[in-house]
């Protein structure tokens, strides 16, 4: 499908190397001589670390302990949105899982699809972007791969990387630590991230200052695994499907039953109110900068002040607890004190009628 | 947020119920028409909340779950056309069509777009003018303003690509069949708010006389819902039944005189097909002879099959309030809303899906 979205500005962090091209080509991501030449026009220069510079077929790392690994794939249209990029989006996208491992990330693969015609500017700041969010969360690019496709064959660009960090010795994270009586903790103001996307997306487009929540979280993390270590049971991010959704499958993996609070959880009002003229339900609109911990009832007061402390948690709430009543079960209580449960969506979820 | 906090205050909500229940003496069945209500019963937990004497029942004010099987099945025989940019509200998309939705005629290359405003399908139709945009113009009188200013746009801007397929419904027939079914027991309405925000509450006159029930035009936030139940209640303990109105903060008496006009410019009102119920005399728009170039039904030769409902689906009872969402056999074993049998089950408005979601009643989702 054609898509035509709302500009988003963009303005390059650094400045773009003179190319002899405009656009990538197919023949960009053949292997050949124009490969070389996009990847030596500067990917090296910016991405630049010791493995990386090998540039072998493989990277050559060392690591010891156990170790998290994970991966994901970026494919957020339109690429460029307020407050971010699909860039910044891979590299915090996984750099925030492997956090929520308990895992201090490392290394990371990068992989980029790009449709042909993708404007040499726009890829020059999606690279720029990824530069700076590797520096920023303190991990390094040390394998990747370019593929260019047909125009019509994907959506501008997609992104995969796939990330690998050490845990942290003092980190115990698993779903199974989860008991009764553990406090639910939400780091932030819920749906910015889908709701910013949503606001510059063809037919939807409306006029408002959200802007995405992205942003790296792994120092935060670390932060709170050596204040509370064990006491953490479970850090979770509530990206797609939102704050609903991990809800929901954390019940149902553990078969305990959650309560939440809907009058203790934080929204941004024009977040709240893009939601209510869309007709959607924030607990299940995604978000990327966020993220929940199941953790120890006795240290939940200090944990929610020491969160509040940082940058990444100055909105922190405490929105629940863990039940004993209704297992694989999360139940809400409305802001007028009636009780609903909280399910999945049995898709996307789609804007109401009226 | 403002104009909406203040609709939501659990004070308030207690000090409502708490005078719903001193006022109740006896069993009361009241249906809120508009999904938009029902939505707002379940979403913010009011059901449980009310006393025992009084019961819910989820009325047909779902423009998705009435839009007929046939309509549908022409939406995405539309959108599966090679020069078609199909374009809908949101939650048309995943409303079963006799072979498949919205959603899978787009993952088959349909080009299906959803938005918020018809007019926005104009200006795609001025930007696209070699291919054919239709808008699949669904709702009550609530919608039907917009989408007739849609076609007035496009007319003036003489443009020959851009089309409606429209299914439009009103309440006051629904009410009128549901009073008329011997099976329905219903004591009172709220009527919908925003469908009186265009209409006004003239129409609802006549409805009162002749059936002897209460008719409280009623909002759509938690405070609105329960105050128009108490309105309700008060009126049924008193022995009254007159037209009331909640949502005088938005509804004036009149409605609103230049939507009216923009809807008669465009359409006039003709039977309808409920789906689900059945054919409602006089219950629908369709779109004037002067504006016939832009109604798709005529613009375009759709030869389609007329397609069998599903007859395990109860939808119409459950529309017309004579069956709970829970009383059908298949709620949540065959229907569900991953592979829903009727429309009630897909749309948030639709009585199932809102049971569904919402009651905890089915545990894996």
């Amino acid at each position: 499908m054609a898509s035509k979205t709302k500009p988003v500005k963009m303005q390059l962090q650094c400045p773009m190397p003179k190319l002899d091209f405009d656009v990538i080509t197919l023949g960009h991501g053949s292997g050949g001589v124009l490969t070389n030449k996009l990847l030596d026009s500067g990917v090296f220069d910016l991405l630049s670390n010791e493995v990386l510079d090998e540039r072998h077929d493989g990277a050559f790392i060392e690591m010891n302990g156990k170790l998290a690994f994970s991966t994901d794939s970026f494919l957020v249209s339109p690429i460029f949105f307020p407050g971010g990029n699909i860039g910044e989006l891979a590299v915090n996208g996984t750099v925030n899982d492997l956090a929520m491992c308990g895992a201090i990330p490392k290394y990371l693969s990068l992989s980029f699809i790009i449709e042909e015609g993708l404007k040499m500017t726009e890829f020059w700041e999606i690279l720029t972007s990824i530069k700076f969010a590797c520096e920023k969360a303190g991990v390094q690019v040390v394998t990747g791969d370019t593929k260019v496709v047909e125009k019509g064959k994907g959506d501008k660009i997609f992104i995969n990387t796939s990330g690998i960090g050490t845990i942290h010795p003092k980190a115990n994270i698993n779903k199974n630590n989860i008991k009764i009586g553990d406090k639910i903790i939400v780091s932030g103001n819920i749906a910015s991230h889908g709701m910013a996307i949503m606001s510059v997306r063809e037919g939807l487009e409306f006029d408002s200052e959200i802007i995405s929540d992205t942003t790296n979280l792994n120092t935060t993390i670390i932060n709170l695994i050596e204040q509370f270590g064990a006491n953490i049971h479970l850090l979770t991010d509530p990206t797609r499907g939102g704050v609903a959704t991990v809800l929901k499958e954390i019940a149902m993996a553990t078969e305990i039953g959650i309560d939440i609070f809907q009058k203790y959880l934080p929204i941004e009002t024009q977040v709240d109110s893009a939601c209510e003229l869309l007709g959607l339900d924030p607990l299940y609109v995604a978000n990327e900068g966020l993220f929940i911990s199941f953790v120890e009832a006795s240290i939940a007061d200090d944990y929610l002040k020491y969160l509040q402390s940082d940058a990444n948690g100055a909105n922190a709430k405490l929105i629940g607890s863990v039940v004993n009543e209704h297992p694989k079960q999360v139940i809400m209580e409305s802001a007028i004190g009636g009780k609903r449960v909280v399910s999945m969506l049995p898709g996307e979820q789609l804007p109401r009628i009226c | 947020m403002k104009f909406l906090a203040e609709y939501r205050d659990p004070e308030l909500a207690k000090q409502y119920l708490q005078e719903i229940k001193n006022t109740v003496t006896q069993p009361w069945s009241i249906m809120e028409v508009c999904g938009g209500q029902t939505h707002s019963l379940v979403k913010n937990g009011i059901i449980d909340m009310l006393p025992k004497e009084v019961t819910m029942i989820h009325g047909p004010g779902c423009p998705v779950c009435v839009t007929p099987l046939h309509l549908i099945d022409k939406a995405i025989h539309l959108a599966l056309q090679e020069n078609v940019i199909l374009c809908s509200f949101g939650d048309m998309l995943r409303v079963p069509g006799s072979s498949k939705n919205l959603l899978e005629a787009k993952a088959e290359g349909g080009d299906v777009r959803i938005l918020y405003s018809p007019l926005e399908a104009v200006q795609i139709a001025e930007a696209n003018p070699s291919k054919e945009v239709v808008f699949f113009a669904v709702g009550f009188e609530t919608t039907a303003p917009a989408n007739a200013l849609s076609v007035i746009n496009a007319y003036r801007k003489g443009l020959k690509n851009y089309s409606i397929l429209a299914s439009h419904v009103l309440v006051p027939p629904a009410i009128e069949c549901v009073m008329e079914d011997v099976d329905s027991h219903i004591d009172g309405f709220l009527a919908a708010g925003h469908v009186c925000t265009i209409m006004g509450n003239f129409e609802y006159y006549p409805l009162v006389e002749k059936y002897k029930v209460p008719i409280v035009v009623t909002g759509f936030e938690p405070l609105d819902v329960l105050q128009g139940i108490l309105m309700v209640v008060r009126q049924l303990e008193a022995h009254k039944a007159e037209v009331e109105n909640q949502y005088a903060r938005i509804v004036k008496e009149e409605g609103n005189l230049e939507a009216q006009k923009m809807i008669f410019e465009v359409f006039e009102i003709t039977d309808r097909l409920w789906r689900g119920m059945e054919i409602i005399p006089m219950s629908g728009y369709q779109v004037k002879e002067k504006y016939a170039d832009f109604d798709a039904t005529k613009k375009f030769k759709i030869e389609i099959e007329e397609a069998e409902e599903n007859p395990e689906c109860i939808a119409g009872e459950i529309m017309k309030g004579i069956k709970k969402p829970i009383e059908c056999p298949e709620f949540g074993k065959k229907c569900k809303p991953t592979n829903p049998l009727g429309a009630p089950m897909v749309s948030s408005e639709g009585a199932c899906a809102a049971y569904f979601h919402y009651s905890g009643l089915v545990e894996e989702y």
